[in-house]
């Protein structure tokens, strides 16, 4: 239900949603992306993004460019304004901001406790993480043998410490542990903020039930793609996927028992929401599968701006961004490996 | 160059040949009389064809960033007074600046190796310090524990209290040493809480940690950042635990040394340490010096290279803006220049193209247009300040009459009716003056905002004092004192006891007081109502001639531009609307003053609307005042639909008949291309919609009758600050200054001269003036210029290399 948000909403989010809203203006547009992609070198790149607001952040780079600097740089750029955010924000939003962060964090921990099964560096392994997923304690993490040592000695401080509870076990980490282990997380995650969400009641209920349950039902497709021909039994499978979400309950009964793509796809068929994603992709496809997945999300992202006094658009614009950042990843590749012919086939235009 | 109309303006193409276009610009940009169009807004910006040589640039001034940045952490400041030995090119100075960046980044380098080496030893240092210091206290304690524990040995066994146990344990091991492995390091101090937290939890408590507090800074050698640290000793027991200690060491970034626990050899390791820290310390002194000294050659040059930077940058972006001709051979510029300035750019042209050597010279071509060319007016030192008032209100169409050439005496003279005291006005001239003298000083100073603000209307301000103290005569007000400057008062006591002297019992003795008010009238019961009189009257009478200016404009701006219609039924009509009511008042405000006359003219004036048929008794002023009344208030009557109806109907019929002849011209015309492109341009923008025209004529005739009243009211705003000023400044002076006199104490007297001070120059001096200075604003802005003034042109914007000079660009 609506409460009276219009009345008291720019009390305390009047300012930061003015600035939110700038900064989406600042996002690149079509056009832009059409220039980039006509780009003979990354210094050209470099150039056009000079006119944009990542201008400031690259034009001390010296010239011989990287991909890996241009995206950390931009990158630097989002985490500024994520920063400058979150230190203005009162409550409830600079939880709500917090949250946000979360599904990095959860990332990083993955990540890290990977990398060192697989004996790499820690420090290598730092420079790799989302810098809005870093916690203090975080190059700890290598010390950790096993999930129950990896939550008492370092998850214990962290926000992510509740959403433990269900994968402590004793046993030692390999690779699907930890993938079971990111996915369980992830799934407490999402209903947490979830709840949250619904928490904070009106128009950001309303619009990140919506948003949320969207990223939960990419997350169940997902799972059951991955999980097909893996040893992970049906029951394992459906405990993996949020409560939450379109597909919930009746969607992940069907998910749960799928044994190939096109009988997800039969499943996904049944929602009217989700009948768009498919129209593009012909029978047995999966390799397009993300890109529409992606198109989708930007284009809900989008539709979030539409709506004033409600904090979906900060989840929004950070999501958007991030979007925008590996668009300027995959161009940025594409043009440090000349091939470009394949610049258009994961670049997803945002406006 | 006259400042009532803008300049004339024209489009001029250049075509200029590709080898002597850089220098062309150049020599433009130090003429700075044209404004380029940009040609090719819709190519990006990498495909434009100087893109290769603006990313050069971008990649020197990347460099000289670099440069400025190591200046200012090395605390060297560039030298403003560059030296000029001749002049470098772009390409000798690429490769300078090259070297110099390959030089600098060695050094740097080179520095932060050793840095990194002396941090570290530094940091070895401190641990040999603090750990050796917690083991000799150690021993120390654990030594008198021990003699005390044999001084209770042979007690304890004769006590029943005694725990069995612990005999036990102290017998059963006595000898079986564990080896305690341990590990010594910094780690920064916010961090040391959760690093100890994190050993506890990782070694399940079996791990014992002292920290030591490091009282100052320590350079952490990995980031070279100045940070408080904590020295630690981690004992241990067991290989796992090591390594997994050693893990979390790693994880927090705690730099760890090895150290023994032999006296000796600590002793000896400190001693080495020493040697080498200050054998480093030298070698380091020696980088440092030499980088410094690099960089002070650098900042000799610094400004020198970073303006010809700027400069090529500008000069590339503008041949950007060119169109490259198909053959590759020339370039083409359009843009906007003033006519007087024609030779002056052909002549530009031809020295760049001597001084190129090249062949073929520049050609300059007037183009015909239908756009509106940019407003550009010459002014001075003076003017400009004055032009900038208007401008924040909008550009003036281009050679549409200027309000600033008005602006420059009316706005000051508004201001010091309501500000009107010569004492202030000496303050604020003074103060001005200042700025003025030291003008050359300021303008190469980086001012504040406010203090900017003021410096760039320093001759605003020096007019609006000059006026202040004309008016301030008129007033005979200085600092609310009276003064007799022009001759004796007119009035005297009527006895010679003349007890009453500032109410009643004065008679006039002599002539009329001859400039100004007389200073009798200071401090009199009825001094209030008759400087009200005065200055009300006043305000209508300025307010009147002011608009009458402003209309009177309008009327030069039509014949200017040819337009009989505005003239005829909007002019006309507008200067008897107002006149017929507010010039009359005006008139009866003058005869009251020359006959003396006691007639009422509020009455006069709404009597005129009620019944103007009535008789007017005994306030009739002039004979035949009735019949004249009637006529004007019918031609007022008339002029009303006179402004609405006739002009959107002439607008319609003056269309369709430009409209009629234009579609048979074309057939003539069509063979010339050019000509029936202009015709094609010329048809478009005449789409006529009659509704609108007319709407937007009611608009405007309600605006201006309802005007007309509001207008004149809002020029007794006059009146009312000049009141207020003269109040508020006698308030200070009876109840600040004189109040204290009276008490004959010089403490008293001292604060009280010290907030009349305080007093007059924050409330009177500044924001009074501020006060006056807005409402002079306003009514220049709104009851002036809406009569006459569009502004809706936009601004001649030349390249000039004079303006790239005040930004700083990097």
């Amino acid at each position: 239900m609506y409460g009276f948000e219009a009345m008291t909403f720019n009390i305390h989010g009047g300012y930061l949603e003015a600035i939110v809203r700038g900064h989406r203006s600042g996002l690149l547009t079509t056009a832009d992306y059409n220039n980039l992609c006509q780009c003979e070198t990354l210094d050209d790149i470099k150039m056009h993004l000079s006119a944009t607001e990542y201008g400031p952040y690259l034009q001390n780079e010296p010239s011989p460019l990287h991909t890996t600097t241009i995206v950390e740089k931009c990158t630097l750029k989002l985490v500024d304004d994520y920063k400058h955010m979150l230190c203005q924000a009162t409550e409830p939003l600079s939880t709500f901001l917090e949250y946000i962060t979360y599904g990095h964090m959860i990332d990083n921990v993955v990540l890290i406790v990977t990398g060192t099964l697989h004996e790499r560096d820690v420090q290598e392994l730092l420079e790799k993480c989302h810098p809005l997923g870093m916690f203090d304690s975080i190059a700890t993490l290598a010390v950790a043998q096993n999930m129950r040592e990896l939550y008492r000695l370092v998850l214990v401080d962290t926000p992510l410490a509740p959403y433990f509870s269900e994968c402590i076990t004793s046993e030692d980490l390999d690779d699907m542990n930890i993938e079971i282990m990111r996915n369980t997380l992830y799934k407490a995650y999402l209903e947490d903020f979830y709840r949250f969400c619904q928490k904070l009641g009106g128009a950001t209920a309303e619009i990140m039930s919506d948003l949320l349950a969207f990223e939960a039902d990419r997350r169940a497709v997902n799972i059951t793609i991955n999980s097909i021909g893996t040893e992970l039994t049906r029951d394992d499978r459906r405990k993996l996927y949020s409560n939450f979400g379109l597909f919930y309950p009746y969607g992940h009964e069907e998910l749960a028992v799928c044994e190939d793509i096109d009988q997800v796809r039969a499943v996904m068929e049944k929602y009217p929401p989700y009948q768009s994603i498919f129209a593009k992709l012909s029978y047995g496809e999966s390799q397009m599968l993300d890109k529409a997945f992606y198109e989708e999300e930007v284009k809900r992202h989008c539709l979030a701006f539409e709506q004033q006094f409600h904090y979906a658009v900060f989840f929004a614009y950070m999501r958007l961004r991030e979007q925008e950042i590996r668009n300027l990843m995959w161009i940025s590749e594409c043009v440090a490996q000349n091939q470009k012919s394949r610049v258009h086939d994961s670049v997803v235009f945002i406006f | 160059m006259d400042l009532l109309r803008s300049e004339p303006m024209q489009l001029v193409q250049l075509i200029i040949p590709i080898e002597s276009a850089q220098r062309s610009i150049s020599y433009l940009g130090d003429l700075g009389l044209f404004q380029f169009k940009d040609l090719n807004e819709d190519k990006s910006p990498f495909q434009q064809t100087y893109a290769s040589q603006v990313k050069r640039c971008g990649e020197m001034s990347r460099k000289l960033r670099l440069f400025k940045e190591q200046m200012k952490k090395a605390n060297i400041s560039p030298s403003t007074w560059s030296t000029r030995d001749g002049s470098i090119d772009l390409e000798k100075l690429e490769v300078k600046l090259a070297e110099l960046e390959a030089e600098l980044i060695e050094i740097n380098s080179n520095n932060e190796k050793l840095q990194h080496t002396y941090n570290e030893l530094i940091e070895y240092k401190l641990v040999l310090e603090k750990v050796g210091e917690f083991f000799s206290s150690a021993q120390i304690s654990a030594a008198t524990r021990q003699r005390e524990l044999e001084v209770q040995q042979p007690s304890v066994e004769g006590s029943i209290d005694c725990p069995l146990l612990m005999e036990q344990e102290t017998t059963a091991y006595p000898v079986k040493q564990i080896k305690l492995g341990f590990i010594t390091g910094l780690v920064t101090r916010e961090k040391s809480i959760p690093f100890e937290r994190i050993l506890f939890r990782a070694t399940r408590g079996n791990v014992f940690l002292k920290q030591a507090v490091v009282e100052h800074h320590v350079l952490d050698p990995l980031s070279g950042e100045k940070v408080h640290k904590n020295v630690f000793i981690i004992f241990y027991s067991g290989e796992r635990v090591k390594s997994k200690i050693n893990k979390i060491c790693d994880a927090f970034g705690a730099n760890r040394y090895p150290f023994s626990d032999d006296l000796s050899k600590q002793f000896e390791m400190m001693t080495e340490v020493s040697e080498r820290v200050v054998e480093l310390k030298t070698t380091i002194d020696v980088g440092l010096l030499h980088r410094s000294n690099l960089l002070q050659t650098i900042g000799y040059k610094f400004e020198q290279w970073n303006l010809l930077l700027q400069k090529e940058k500008s000069i590339y972006h503008i041949l950007n803006m060119l169109n490259i001709n198909v053959t590759k051979k020339c370039l083409l510029a359009e843009g906007w220049c003033p006519v007087f300035a024609t030779s002056q750019i052909q002549k530009t042209l031809m020295r760049a193209t001597m001084d190129c050597n090249s062949q073929v010279e520049a050609i300059v071509q007037v183009l015909q247009t239908n756009e509106l060319p940019p407003t550009y007016f010459c002014t001075n030192i003076f003017t400009s300040s004055f032009q900038e008032i208007i401008d924040a209100y909008g550009i003036a169409k281009y050679q549409e009459a200027n309000p600033g050439v008005y602006t420059i005496i009316t706005f000051p003279f508004l201001f010091a009716v309501m500000f009107g005291d010569w004492g202030h006005g000496i303050c604020l001239l003074l103060a001005t003056l200042y700025f003025i003298i030291n003008e050359k000083k300021f303008y190469c100073q980086k001012l504040g905002d406010i203090l900017e603000m003021v410096f760039g209307g320093r001759y605003i301000i020096m007019m609006m004092a000059l006026f202040s103290i004309y008016t301030g005569l008129i007033y005979n007000e200085f600092f609310s004192i009276p003064f007799e400057l022009f001759g004796q008062s007119a009035y005297g006591c009527r006895d010679p006891t003349c007890r009453d002297a500032t109410t009643i019992g004065l008679v006039k003795v002599r002539d009329t007081y001859p400039f100004g008010v007389d200073p009798k009238w200071h401090g009199t019961r009825s001094e209030l109502p008759f400087l009200n009189s005065l200055k009300m009257k006043m305000s209508i009478l300025l307010g009147v001639s002011q608009m009458n200016l402003g209309i009177i404009l309008s009327y030069y701006n039509a014949k200017y531009f040819e337009n009989n219609i505005n003239i005829w039924h909007q002019f006309v009509p507008q200067i008897i609307f107002l006149n017929s009511l507010f010039g009359y008042l005006s008139l009866l405000i003058i005869v009251k003053w020359c006959t003396g006359s006691q007639a009422d003219l509020y009455h006069v004036m709404i009597y005129m609307f009620l019944s103007p048929t009535d008789d007017l008794g005994e306030n009739q002023l002039f004979v035949g005042q009735k019949l004249l009344q009637v006529i004007l208030l019918l031609l007022a009557l008339v002029s009303v639909p006179w402004m609405l109806l006739p002009k959107p109907f002439l607008l319609k019929k003056q269309h369709q008949e430009r409209h009629k002849s234009q579609s048979y011209s074309l057939i003539y015309n069509v063979d010339d291309p050019l000509e029936s492109k202009s015709h094609g341009i010329h048809k478009n923008h005449q789409e006529f919609d009659f509704s609108e025209v007319f709407v937007h004529q009611l608009i405007h005739t309600i605006e201006f009758v309802l005007g007309a009243v509001s207008n004149t009211a809002s020029y007794l705003r006059l009146w009312a600050l000049s009141l207020a000023h003269s109040e508020l400044s006698s308030v200070f002076y009876d109840k600040v200054l004189l109040l204290t006199w009276g008490y004959n104490n010089i403490i008293v007297l001292i604060v009280g001269i010290i907030v009349f001070i305080c007093a007059t120059v924050g409330v009177l001096l500044v924001m009074e003036s501020l006060s006056a200075f807005l409402h002079a604003l306003r009514l220049h802005w709104v009851e002036f210029q809406n009569k006459f003034y569009e502004g809706d042109g936009y601004k001649f914007n030349p390249f000039s290399f004079t303006s790239l000079n005040d930004e700083d660009g990097l």
